[in-house]
Parts: structure tokens; sequence; C-alpha cells
């Protein structure tokens, strides 16, 4: 079970997808402008990582080795667009899909899903795919929703879209940073995570 | 078994291509229904939104619904000459979808089938016509909103496909360039019935507006849907609001 650990908090820390490998981080730039977005964006990839690992996983002798990347893509597809369909299915989910709009369906494109199935599925049994599937996901969403937290406080005073800088503060001349909302700063945040992570784990930083 | 043998490629492509797309078949027929009942309320709220109701403490799609059918009066479906060709049950709340849109514009631009565009008459004497064309990327779509009987404009919404999100996407995001259209009115003897001016419309200008910055094709596809909808809506729009005795002396003359 030690290794079940493993296989599920190394993609969460200490390899963590954005901030580590640096993979995905175009859609991470993207839709962290609201927390709501942002939390859908991550659930939505957890899925998808999780069930492609999964089964890709269960296939994986059957594939042939020369179009192994189509099949992979045929499995992450099918996956994205089930996601598509369900978010625009449900009431609630319904107006976030919208204000998504491209982002869940280049989900396809997130370089850790493909990634996930190409370096862990093809060669590992299925139930330990699903976990590394998940947790690569979730790994990427945490940093999503933290990005997103900061951009959705500064830039529009709100958390869930209920305003949390009090009104009082407005009056004494506080004002939402436009910045903040803007991509550019999506990176620079990101690349102060990066600087705050490498800071405190010694193993990362470069001799 | 040799997995790497040309038929077993090809015989395995096919199959995890087949079965896949049965997959995505079954799961969008099952969906189907929920997801039209959704685009249905986006729609009315879309139509609400741009004729400038307050729909802050309407959540929901039953409530949005049910707030369209307390409020509306009558939804025409109009011909090019002004005539209503059918009219749609307000107690369902029945709206023109975005795709019975799409058959429309096909329509307008003469390619098959008859004209019958939708009028939405509320009580409150607001009136909201739909516009649909081509898009940079995809299609767009939106309402325009009149004071019912003349040709000024009260408020506006605007919906896309796959416009760039923060470029040609603002059309729906930015309440600015929707906030535009207030107060314009419609020029039938101007050079177009409306104008989105890249830079600005020039001062005096009634019937336009600022283009989007940074979004020069998606604002002038806009310009062209609005304005050809706007002319097949001229007849409708022109018609004066009036009791049946004069309508009977209009055409005595």
């Amino acid at each position: 079970m030690a290794n079940f650990k493993e296989t599920f908090l190394n993609p969460i820390f200490k390899g963590n997808p954005i901030t580590v490998l640096v993979l995905g981080i175009c859609s991470s730039l993207a839709v962290t402008v609201e927390l709501k977005g942002a939390l859908v964006m991550a659930l939505s990839v957890t899925a998808v990582t999780g069930l492609s690992s999964l089964v890709c996983s269960l296939i994986r002798k059957t594939i042939p080795n020369r179009v192994r990347i189509i099949v992979q893509l045929v499995v992450v597809a099918m996956m994205v667009i089930l996601v598509d369909q369900l978010l625009k299915a449900f009431e609630a989910t319904y107006p976030i899909d919208k204000s998504l709009s491209v982002y869940i369906g280049l989900i396809i494109t997130n370089c850790i899903v493909m990634g996930r199935i190409e370096a862990f599925a093809l060669g590992n049994k299925p139930l330990p795919s699903l976990v590394d599937g998940l947790a690569n996901g979730l790994g990427y969403g945490m940093i999503l929703v933290v990005v997103a937290f900061m951009r959705e406080l500064l830039g529009s005073g709100t958390i869930f879209g209920f305003q949390v800088i009090p009104d009082c503060f407005y009056a004494a001349g506080y004002a939402n940073n436009g910045l903040v909302i803007l991509p550019p700063f999506a990176l620079i945040l990101l690349g102060c995570i990066i600087w705050i992570q490498r800071s405190l784990d010694k193993d990362l930083q470069e001799k | 078994m040799n997995t790497n043998s040309n038929i077993y490629t090809v015989v395995y492509t096919a199959a995890v291509v087949t079965l896949v797309a049965a997959v995505l078949a079954f799961v969008s027929q099952s969906l189907k229904s929920k997801q039209n009942a959704n685009e249905k309320a986006e729609t009315i709220s879309q139509i609400l939104d741009a004729a400038q109701f307050d729909l802050s403490g309407v959540e929901g799609n039953a409530a949005t619904i049910e707030f369209f059918k307390e409020n509306i009066g009558s939804v025409e479906l109009v011909r090019v000459d002004g005539t209503v060709a059918d009219t749609l049950a307000t107690a369902d709340a029945e709206v023109l979808s975005v795709s019975d849109l799409k058959k429309q514009n096909y329509a307008i631009a003469g390619k098959g089938g008859e004209v019958a565009i939708p009028v939405y008459n509320f009580k409150n004497g607001v009136s909201v016509v739909s516009v649909y064309g081509q898009g940079l990327w995809g299609p767009v779509w939106g309402y325009i909103a009149f004071t019912k009987g003349t040709v000024n404009i009260v408020g506006a919404y605007f919906d896309h496909a796959s416009e760039t999100p923060g470029l040609g996407g603002k059309i729906k995001d930015d309440p600015a360039f929707r906030a535009q259209f207030a107060g314009k009115t419609v020029d039938y003897a101007g050079t177009t019935p409306f104008a989105i001016v890249k830079g600005g419309a020039p001062e005096g200008m009634t019937n336009g507006i600022d283009a989007i910055t940074g979004a020069t094709m998606t604002s002038k596809y806009l310009n062209i849907a609005i304005n050809n909808w706007l002319e097949a809506y001229k007849a409708a729009l022109n018609k004066p609001v009036c009791c049946g005795e004069c309508e009977t002396k209009t055409e005595e003359e």
C-alpha cells in the first residue's frame, strides 16, 4: 500500500504537473479568473486523466504499438466529450460550461493527460494507473484553485462570486486590480508558487 | 497474438473507433432533452436580459421560464412584408432556439424556406427581435430590444459559439459593449440600418456604436448579422402600433 500512497502523493507535491513538470500551464492561465470555473475545470481534468489512464491501462496489452498514440487520443477525446456533454446536461454546471467555452474541449490537448498515459498507464496495472491519473488531475487542480483564489480575490474582490472585501474598503479608496484579471498575472503568480515550492523543498533545487 | 501485424492494427483501430462512436452517440441521445431544456432557459434569460428586465432574484431554469411567462404578451413570427405568419404559445414559454434562428438565417439569405422571424412583445411595451449570422470562428446571435412600435433601441444581448475569449468573446462578456446599444436608433433611410464602427461612431450618428478593440473581424461579422436581420424586420418594425380602425385606413390609402 506504501506504493499506492507514493503514486498518489507524488504528483500532488514533489512531481506536481504544473509547478514541477510545468505541463498544462496554458489552461491554468486561461481559466483561473474565477474560482467556480477553475474548480469545474479541475474536476473535469481529474476525471479525464483518471478515466483515460484506467481505460488505456486496461487495454494496454492489446494496443498495436504503431498506432498507440492514435488509440490514446481516441480514448482521451471520448472522455472529454463525455465530460462536456454531462456538464451541458446539468442545470448547475451548464452556465459554467458555457463560460469555460472552448477550454473544456481543449482538455484533449492538455499535455498532462497524454503524458501520464504514455509515461505511466501503458506500463502499469489498471488500479495504480487510475490512482496516478486522478492524482495528476488533483495536482493540476490544486494549483488551479490556488491561482484562481488569488485572482478572484484581488481582481474582483469576490470568492465563488460572493463579495468578501467589505464596501468600506472601497469607500476608503481600495480598488480591484485590473492586472490580476489578465493572463500575464496568472503567469507571475504561477512563478511565485514555483519559487515558494522550490525554496521549501531542497530536492527540487538544481545544483 | 502478433499485435503489430497490419491486419490486426486496422481491425483494432476500426473496432475502437466504432465502439467510441457508439458510446458517444448513446450518451448524446440520452442527454439531449436535458441539454435542450438548459438551452431553452438560457435563450429565454438572454431575451429577458436584452429587454432590460432585472433578473437578479431569478435563479434557475424553472424560475426564469416562470418570469418569462409572467411578462410576455405575445410572440409573433413575422414575414419580411411585416405580416404575421404564426404565433408561439406564451403559456408554454415557446421561443425560437438558436438552431431555429440558423434556419431563418438561410431563409433571409434566400436559400430556401419561408421567413418567419420572431418578435417577442412584452407586457411592459418592449419588443425584442433576434439576429443571427456567421462570426469569425462560428455563429454569433443575439437579441435587440425596442420600444414597441418604434425603432428606438432599449437594450441588446449577444452570444456566440466559438469566438476568442477576451477578444471577440466580448460581444457577450463585456457589458460595456452591450450597454452602447441602449438609446440608439435604427435608421432605415441610411446606408445601413445600424453600424458597428471601428474607432467609434462619429458625433451625431444615432445608429452606430464603437466596435471591439482587438476583435475587428467579429465586430464586422456581427455588424453584417445585425443589418441582415434588421432589414428583414424592416416592415415589422415600421408598422405603426394602432387600433383596428386605423389599420383599415392605412390599407385603404
